[in-house]
């Protein structure tokens, strides 16, 4: 039990009131592991994205309870999750939404400066992270001068700069070509294997869903299913084809 | 905490050079105009003073006269002149007084050297020049038997100097005869130069004892003026209530008469001159600072419209774990810096604009560090004052709601 992360328990949301009153999510009961990487799967307006926005400590349930590390995280006050968020999560998202004009660097230091690290540690940790996504080398290029797929890892390095518990992911390859998205997907999977990052993933594609150990349904704010994935993508395809060709 | 925040503010000043440029133009506009208003309505009042003290300070004229005012015409036409007693009864029987001078004049052309020069030819006793705050460059002034002897002995201003004896040997004059009229006078002193005023060159004058000029050029006893100077710290009123009562017994006027003499303060002069200047610099100063505040609202529109332009900005910065302060004190600090570069700015251009101006219109550059001061403080208020209704807004946006928009 002590590597129970993420406990949801009861937990609905209720958009709006009276006649636009609707229930988003209906009851989620959900346990998550540290260490553990989850596909969140479902229809368009299933609830995936309030489910990731209440775990992401974004948004509070509007009934039921979730415990983060057994602590309840829905009686926080706004600044209190703040601070949660700052120390023990990291966010992608489908848009990327790094900071225009700013250097690939500066954007990973971001999360850094809230935490008021000095300028030393901040560069080191930045570089790190930035190596550990592969752009070793375009710490002071701008997101206008990357592509899609450098931008996202970009995203991924901000996201892992702070080391944290847990990484959500709403769609992080929505904008991106199949070959890119498989890329973003070897490196999610990768900082989950190698660092042991929990990481919990929204996506609509079964390829992308596929390199994830487990596997839960939304359907119409419920979750339908939850199963393991027994044989999880292993590597990106095209990352491991060239090895076994030449 | 602060100093990363205020980095955070000044870097996304940076990144945004044109848009901050054209945030800061209200407020530098009116930084700007607000201090050179005020530096050059402080420059002219200097000036003002400046020339109304070159006539003496605590100086009290006296002219023959009726009362000045509408229809009083002011001039001396029928009335009975001074007379040299004029003076010394005023220096013995009022307290108070530092000096009393009888003043003739006569506008001639001076002699010498093979030049001729039209100048203003003073009549006085040695008490003039303390009266009228002349200083000597060299030479002496008169010698208590040459005033009484009426002798041919003159003083020069610095601009007859230059006229006559520029280019002679020694330059100054000094012991030459100077022809005025039908005789000629030994210049026994030159005047340090005074400058140009509002009242004239005051440095274009011969001076003469009074009787030589009543002897040899006017042909009369009567004096023109009579320049009476007040000890320091003397009660002027007090003083120009005695000096009227004396002189309206010497004058034997009934107590029903109106004077026939006019007092001029130059102090009260200098007052109400520098006074009215200083209603229009504060009136000019407090119409510029209204742009002031414009610009106050202009910063308030742009940084509105930049928190709706970064409102995905400030959605990421939240959801990576900003609290509410930390994104309003980056708002906050980014209009305070914008307004207080603003302001600095503004102090550069005022500092050049005024100082160019203020030589162009011929009035001392009076630096004003207070009004300088005041309007950086002011335009950070600014800063505070407008940038915190935005600022708020920032930091009160749902991160979801924020991170959605486009
Ligand atoms: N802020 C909101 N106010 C009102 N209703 C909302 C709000 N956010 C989401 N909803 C509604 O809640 C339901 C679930 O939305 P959610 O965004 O969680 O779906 P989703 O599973 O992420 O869908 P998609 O795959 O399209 O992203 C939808 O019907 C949606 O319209
Ligand atoms: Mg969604």
């Amino acid at each position: 039990m002590s590597d129970l992360l993420i406990q949801l328990r009861g937990v609905t949301k209720l958009y709006g009131s009276g006649q636009a009153e609707l229930l988003a999510l209906k009851g989620i009961d959900l346990d998550i592991r540290a260490g553990e990487f989850v596909a969140i799967m479902g229809p368009s307006g299933s609830g995936k994205s309030t489910a990731m926005n209440i775990l992401g400590c974004l948004d509070t349930p509007s009934a039921g309870q979730y415990l983060f590390k057994g602590a309840h995280v829905e009686v926080l006050s706004r600044d209190q999750r703040a601070r949660l968020r700052r120390r023990f999560l990291g966010f992608v998202f489908q848009g990327f939404n790094l900071l225009a004009r700013t250097s690939a660097q500066e954007n990973v230091e971001l999360p850094l400066l809230y935490r008021g690290d000095s300028a030393g540690v901040r560069r080191a940790a930045a570089a790190k992270a930035l190596q550990a996504v592969g752009l070793g080398g375009w710490e002071h290029h701008t997101p206008a001068e990357l592509s899609g797929g450098q931008q996202q890892r970009v995203a991924i390095a901000r996201a892992i700069v702070t080391a944290p518990a847990v990484v959500l992911a709403d769609e992080p390859t929505g904008n991106l070509d199949t070959q890119r998205s498989h890329e973003i997907m070897g490196l999610l999977m990768a900082l989950n294997q190698e660092q042991g990052i929990t990481v919990l993933m929204v996506t609509h594609e079964p390829d992308m869903a596929a390199y994830a150990r487990r596997m839960v349904h939304f359907v119409d704010g419920r979750i339908a299913s939850d199963v393991p994935n027994l044989y999880p993508t292993n590597s990106a395809p095209d990352a491991a084809l060239p090895a076994e060709i030449l | 905490m602060l100093y990363s925040v205020f980095m955070l503010a000044l870097r996304s000043i940076l990144r945004n050079l044109m848009r901050s440029f054209l945030t800061i133009l209200g407020i530098v506009i009116g930084v700007s105009a607000v201090i050179t208003m005020v530096t050059l309505g402080n420059g002219a009042t200097q000036s003002i003073k400046a020339q109304i003290s070159g006539l003496g300070t605590n100086l009290l004229m006296v002219r023959p006269g009726q009362r000045m005012g509408p229809g009083g015409g002011g001039g001396g036409g029928g009335v009975p002149q001074f007379k040299e007693g004029d003076a010394e009864a005023i220096l013995s029987q009022i307290g108070g007084v530092a000096a009393v001078a009888p003043e003739g004049r006569s506008s001639l052309t001076v002699v010498a050297n093979g030049r001729n020069w039209a100048t203003s030819v003073i009549g006085s006793s040695n008490a003039w020049f303390d009266a009228g705050n002349w200083k000597l460059a060299s030479g002496r002034l008169f010698a208590a038997d040459e005033q009484l002897a009426g002798a041919a002995v003159c003083l020069i201003g610095e601009t007859v100097r230059r006229e006559i004896f520029d280019g002679t040997i020694g330059q100054t004059g000094l012991g030459e005869q100077l022809r005025v009229r039908k005789f000629s006078c030994t210049v026994i002193g030159i005047l340090a130069a005074k400058g140009q005023s509002g009242m004239g060159d005051q440095d274009d004058t011969v001076v003469v004892p009074l009787r030589t000029l009543q002897r040899r050029v006017t042909g009369s006893v009567k004096v023109a003026t009579l320049l009476v100077s007040m000890q320091d710290g003397s009660d002027g009123t007090r003083l120009k209530a005695s000096l009227k009562q004396l002189l309206r017994e010497r004058r034997n006027l009934a107590a029903d008469d109106d004077d026939n003499f006019n007092i001029f303060d130059t102090q009260q002069l200098a007052e109400t001159l520098s006074s009215t200047t200083q209603v229009l610099t504060t009136l000019l100063g407090a119409v510029a600072a209204v742009s002031l505040l414009v610009g106050g609202i202009g910063i308030m529109n742009i940084m509105l419209v930049s928190v709706t332009e970064r409102t995905r900005e400030i959605g990421l910065r939240l959801a990576i774990g900003a609290l509410e302060r930390e994104v309003l004190l980056q708002f906050l600090i980014e209009a305070v810096v914008l307004s207080a570069l603003g302001g600095v700015v503004g102090i550069v251009i005022a500092t050049a604009a005024s100082w160019g101006l203020s030589s162009l219109m011929d009035v001392p550059y009076a630096f004003d560090p207070f009004i300088n001061l005041l309007s950086l403080a002011f335009s950070a208020g600014i800063g505070v004052l407008f940038g915190y209704f935005p600022a708020r807004r920032a930091a009160r946006l749902d991160p979801i709601e924020a991170l959605r928009h486009e």
